[in-house]
């Protein structure tokens, strides 16, 4: 059947905070969706089979891998992506330690990577190095050999002060809501009118 | 010699650090930022305007006639623009391949593997090019297929190519390989023969104390660059543009102006950020499709292939390697027998060449006093094969290390002895006319297997073992590069190698800013755009940071020589009066102009822009072949679980033989990813053909490695005696640790079960055949 019998349907998200309408077919990829239609090109694809964990993102603070989550399915929900993570235009702390361990080096994996380590970061106290390596074994990387990641996020899990879980779990309304608005770029920001959708 | 002291992990500094500015130093890549931040551009982001998109509709049947092809259903799906076949292509030339240019862009006559491109669909959306492509109706006539290559050797066994083709001009082939210049492949499925040697080797065996005689087999590998292969092309009156994941965007120039009969100045390659390599995006893939559907259409077009299309595109070539050598009673080599066959696939890609390398690389890094060996790359109706990181290297090490171990073994001496009485002391051949070896192979053993030792474990079935490689590396050295110093002097660095993740962009600024005493920040460089950066022969057997490295020093020296006759021209004084200082030219009565000035002043008006340019061939430093020696010294330490077979990784060292490391951060990272790479091809990783295709050609299947397989224990080091011809003394790295695992983790699983493994990779079961007697499976 081609795509034009198959109709089309209105959805409404927030994405880094922004709320988003657009109309998709319904067979549209999340990942296709935010890649193309909104232009957030730093989800990444892969193996398009749910085993690389390239292209997750965060739907509702849960990661998923948007190459078989379909864009109609985040209806209603809020939907992070790696060009939410920084602050203020800079690399938050996570983003930082992967610089700084030398955590990836292609980077083709890293948007996936650093969705899937927020949500474990978010998810609760006291993570440790065996919760870190069951937590990202989803998750492919084939330049690293992925000590350095592993490192990365330990340090972070180290650094940080307890319960600090879901400090950019805040979907939208917020100043740090605002400073994403760049990261998303003009093309969705002038799409729809109006606001707080939580 | 003194011996080195093992470097610590995440080394921040090179041990002669202190000698330098910038370089030697663990220096924060610019572009991991752009990478965290999501804003990096890589190649399958890359659009242009009014851009359709491609599907490739690939062949059902591994060996057949195409007896007709059916585009009306598919044609008249909505936003269908058109579906290219071999006969739109015939006033092209229809084929592409660097060394035999056998490939055809679409299959001709005949398909020869299964997934063969046979047809491209271009449609407005890439949804509707899919949809169209499932309905393009391909009738076929079968023909007898060979899977392997014992199929393909047998006497009558059908020819995958009934005709050879005419070489292409690659000149170098000639020189990196040894192989007999008139030779053509005759009417057989023999893609390519190499042959070297040298004394008497049968009266050597005759002779022997001990022949030890062993046959392993090397797995089919898919390297899984994770970006798959993807180009978007444009075809206008001004020529073809085309952006693409091309390790080697010059010679993918040379591809696509021959398929067009382009001059080379008229088609623009470009490579963005990409991600991943590891050989696999050497030379032509997905461009001369993308290309020829613009050019029918008129239109630019993007084509990005699934990880199932990328395996069906280039694969790594698989091995059976047969070894004999020949031992006096102290365990000295007297002669090595080898005879390697690789199965390379429906056309010869990068094998000759791969086949090439594993014939110099598989005897090791040892006094070899009577030498020969075979290999044929052989053609079957499979996937392509393709260069790989490490370059043959991998397949002929695994048979020649575990033969010198099994030889120890029978000898009732040490693995370590073996090696250290065999093994070329620095500056001695191992090709005979070649570059002497650059490395203290014998301190850098010792090295690795203290480290093993100090962190042995006394659990049940366990294991330790460890390889020594010596890779001619560096390929064909011909490099050049541009600085171009601004009017605030600030400096573009241009270069024409890509940058792949191995941190390349990172590497020629760092050198760039030593060379001219500035910051970092000061620099930028731009890679890889055949029209708007210099000139590189290629990126790969691990030449950039020696080749390129050196043309980017050149080039600043001859900026620095131009900026220094301008000043003596400002200050009106004779040159030698004036000399280079950090960030400035000094001139008479300690007087300094920063270059910046030194531009604006000399050209006047406050603009223009001062040019080096460096260059690099087979002259002076670089001269001698190879232009360096690549080292793989690797040890592991295996722990087996006696009731499943699974093999965990206790131990994982490594030592890299760099001379001079430019960022030591961005080298103990390329070590632990190729071993890693490594580890894969010798526990989990093989692509299995059941009948006429693949039975895994997908990532569920093909099993890589993942966080919870990474070492207990990981030791990381870098020897550092500054004896490469490349900056500061360096040498390249990034391929030399992977070649020695796969014999490394033979070694130790069969100490830790009592019996030699034939083949990889180990996974749980053939490990567990192993313990209990049984055969290996297959």
């Amino acid at each position: 059947m081609s795509a034009t019998e198959l109709g089309i349907v209105e959805i409404s998200l927030t994405v880094n905070g922004i709320p988003v309408q657009r109309a998709v077919e319904p067979r549209t990829l999340l990942v296709d969706f935010l890649r193309e239609d909104l232009n957030l090109t730093g989800t990444k694809v892969s193996c398009e089979l749910q085993v690389c964990g390239v292209c997750t993102v965060l739907v509702d603070d849960r990661p998923v891998s948007a190459c078989t989550f379909l864009a109609v399915d985040a209806d209603g929900s809020a939907v992070r992506t790696v060009e939410g993570l920084a602050e203020d235009g800079a690399p938050n702390p996570l983003q930082e330690a992967f610089i700084t361990h030398h955590a990836l080096q292609c980077g083709f994996c890293t948007p996936g990577f650093l969705m899937m380590s927020t949500a474990l970061l978010e998810s609760r106290d006291d993570i440790d190095r065996d919760d870190i390596v069951e937590h990202l074994d989803g998750n492919i990387c084939r330049c690293t050999g992925y000590e350095p990641i592993i490192d990365a996020v330990a340090e972070v899990a180290a650094a940080r002060p307890p319960c600090l879980g879901r400090t950019n779990g805040n979907t939208n309304g917020s100043a740090t809501g605002d400073s994403k608005a760049n990261a998303i770029g003009s093309s969705i920001r002038n799409s729809t009118g109006n606001g707080d959708r939580s | 010699m003194s011996i080195d002291l093992p470097a610590a992990p995440h080394q921040a500094a090179s041990r002669h650090a202190d000698e330098h500015q910038t370089v030697g130093r663990s220096v924060r890549r610019r572009d991991l930022v752009e990478k965290v931040l999501g804003t990096a551009q890589y190649a399958v982001d890359m659009t242009m305007p009014g851009m359709l998109h491609a599907k490739v509709v690939r062949a059902e049947r591994a060996h057949a006639r195409i007896v007709d092809i059916a585009a009306d259903n598919a044609m008249a799906v909505p936003g269908v623009v058109a579906v290219v076949t071999a006969e739109d292509l015939d006033t092209l030339f229809p084929r592409f391949g660097h060394i035999i240019s056998d490939h055809f862009i679409l299959a001709t006559g005949k398909v020869r593997y299964f997934g063969e491109p046979v047809a491209i669909v271009v449609a407005e959306t890439r949804a509707a090019a899919a949809d169209a492509a499932d309905l393009v109706e391909v009738s076929y006539e079968d023909l007898p297929s060979v899977i392997s290559a014992d199929e393909a050797l047998s006497p009558g066994a059908p020819l995958v190519h009934e005709t050879t083709y005419a070489p292409t001009a690659d000149a170098t082939f000639k020189e990196l390989t040894d192989s007999d210049d008139d030779e053509q492949p005759g009417l057989t499925n023999i893609a390519h023969e190499v042959t070297i040697g040298w004394g008497d080797v049968d009266a050597a065996f005759a002779d022997a104390h001990l022949v030890v005689e062993s046959a392993l087999r090397y797995p089919m590998l898919y390297a899984y660059a994770m970006e798959p292969y993807n180009a978007v092309a444009s075809y206008g009156d001004d020529g073809l543009t085309v952006i693409t994941t091309a390790q080697h965007p010059f010679m993918v120039r040379d591809d696509l102006a021959r398929i067009f009969n382009l001059p080379l100045s008229r088609v623009r390659v470009t490579v963005p950020y990409i991600g991943g390599g590891y050989g696999s995006k050497s030379y032509t893939k997905v461009e001369p499709l993308a290309s020829v559907a613009s050019w029918v259409v008129g239109r630019p077009v993007k084509l990005t292939l699934s990880v199932e299309e990328a395996i069906y595109t280039t694969r790594v070539d698989d091995a059976v390697i047969n070894v004999r050598s020949a031992f006096d009673a102290d365990g000295r080599i007297l002669a090595r027998d080898f005879d390697i066959t690789m199965n390379s696939g429906a056309y010869a890609d990068n094998s000759p060449l791969v086949l090439a390398k594993c014939v110099n690389r598989c005897f090791g890094p040892y006094r070899v006093p009577n030498l020969r060996v075979r290999g044929r790359s052989v053609y079957t109706n499979t996937s392509p094969a393709s260069s790989y990181r490490g370059f043959g290297a991998p397949q002929g090490n695994l048979a020649g290390e575990t033969n010198l171990d099994q030889a120890a073994d029978k000898l009732g001496i040490s693995r370590a002895d073996i090696r250290r009485k065999n093994l070329v002391r620095f500056g001695e051949e191992i090709l005979p006319g070649n570059r002497g070896i650059d490395a203290d192979l014998i301190t850098d053993l010792d090295m690795v297997v203290e480290s093993l030792e100090s962190g042995r474990s006394d659990a049940a079935h366990y294991g330790i073992g460890f390889g020594v490689t010596a890779s001619d590396a560096g390929a064909y050295p011909i490099s050049t590069a541009q600085v171009r110093v601004e009017t605030d002097g600030s400096v573009i660095v241009l270069s024409g190698s890509t940058e792949m993740g191995q941190g390349s962009r990172s590497l020629l600024a760092q050198i760039a800013a030593e060379e001219f005493g500035i910051g970092m920040d000061r620099i930028s460089v731009v890679q890889s755009d055949t029209a708007g950066s210099a000139y590189e022969r290629t990126t790969g057997a691990s030449r950039t940071t020696t080749l390129a490295g050196l043309s980017v020093q050149r080039a600043c020296d001859d900026a620095r020589q131009k900026l220094r006759a301008m000043a003596a021209e400002l200050w009106n004084c004779p040159q030698d009066e004036v000399g280079d200082v950090p960030g400035a030219v000094r001139g008479p009565h300690d007087q300094r102009l920063d270059f910046g000035t030194i531009v604006r002043k000399w050209f006047g008006g406050s603009a223009g822009e001062v040019t080096g340019i460096g260059l690099v061939r087979r002259e002076g430093a670089t001269k001698e072949m190879p232009p360096f020696w690549e080292t793989g010294l690797v040890g592991v330490a295996v722990e087996v679980d006696p009731d499943t077979g699974y093999v965990t990784l206790d131990q994982l060292v490594t030592c890299a033989d760099v001379g001079f490391a430019i960022n030591p951060q961005a080298v103990e990272a390329q070590d632990l990813g190729a071993a890693t790479q490594g580890l894969g091809a010798a526990l989990f990783e093989e692509l299995v053909y059941d009948g006429p295709q693949l039975a895994n050609a997908n990532v569920v299947d093909y099993r890589v490695p993942r966080a919870g397989d990474v070492a207990r224990r990981i030791d990381l080091m870098l020897a550092e005696r500054r004896d490469g011809v490349g900056p500061y003394g360096a040498k390249g790295a990034g391929e030399g640790q992977l070649n020695p695992v796969g014999g490394a983790v033979a070694s130790a699983i069969a100490q830790a079960v009592g019996r030699w493994p034939t083949r990889l990779p180990l996974t749980p079961e053939r490990v567990w055949r192993l313990l209990n007697n049984l055969p290996e499976s297959d």
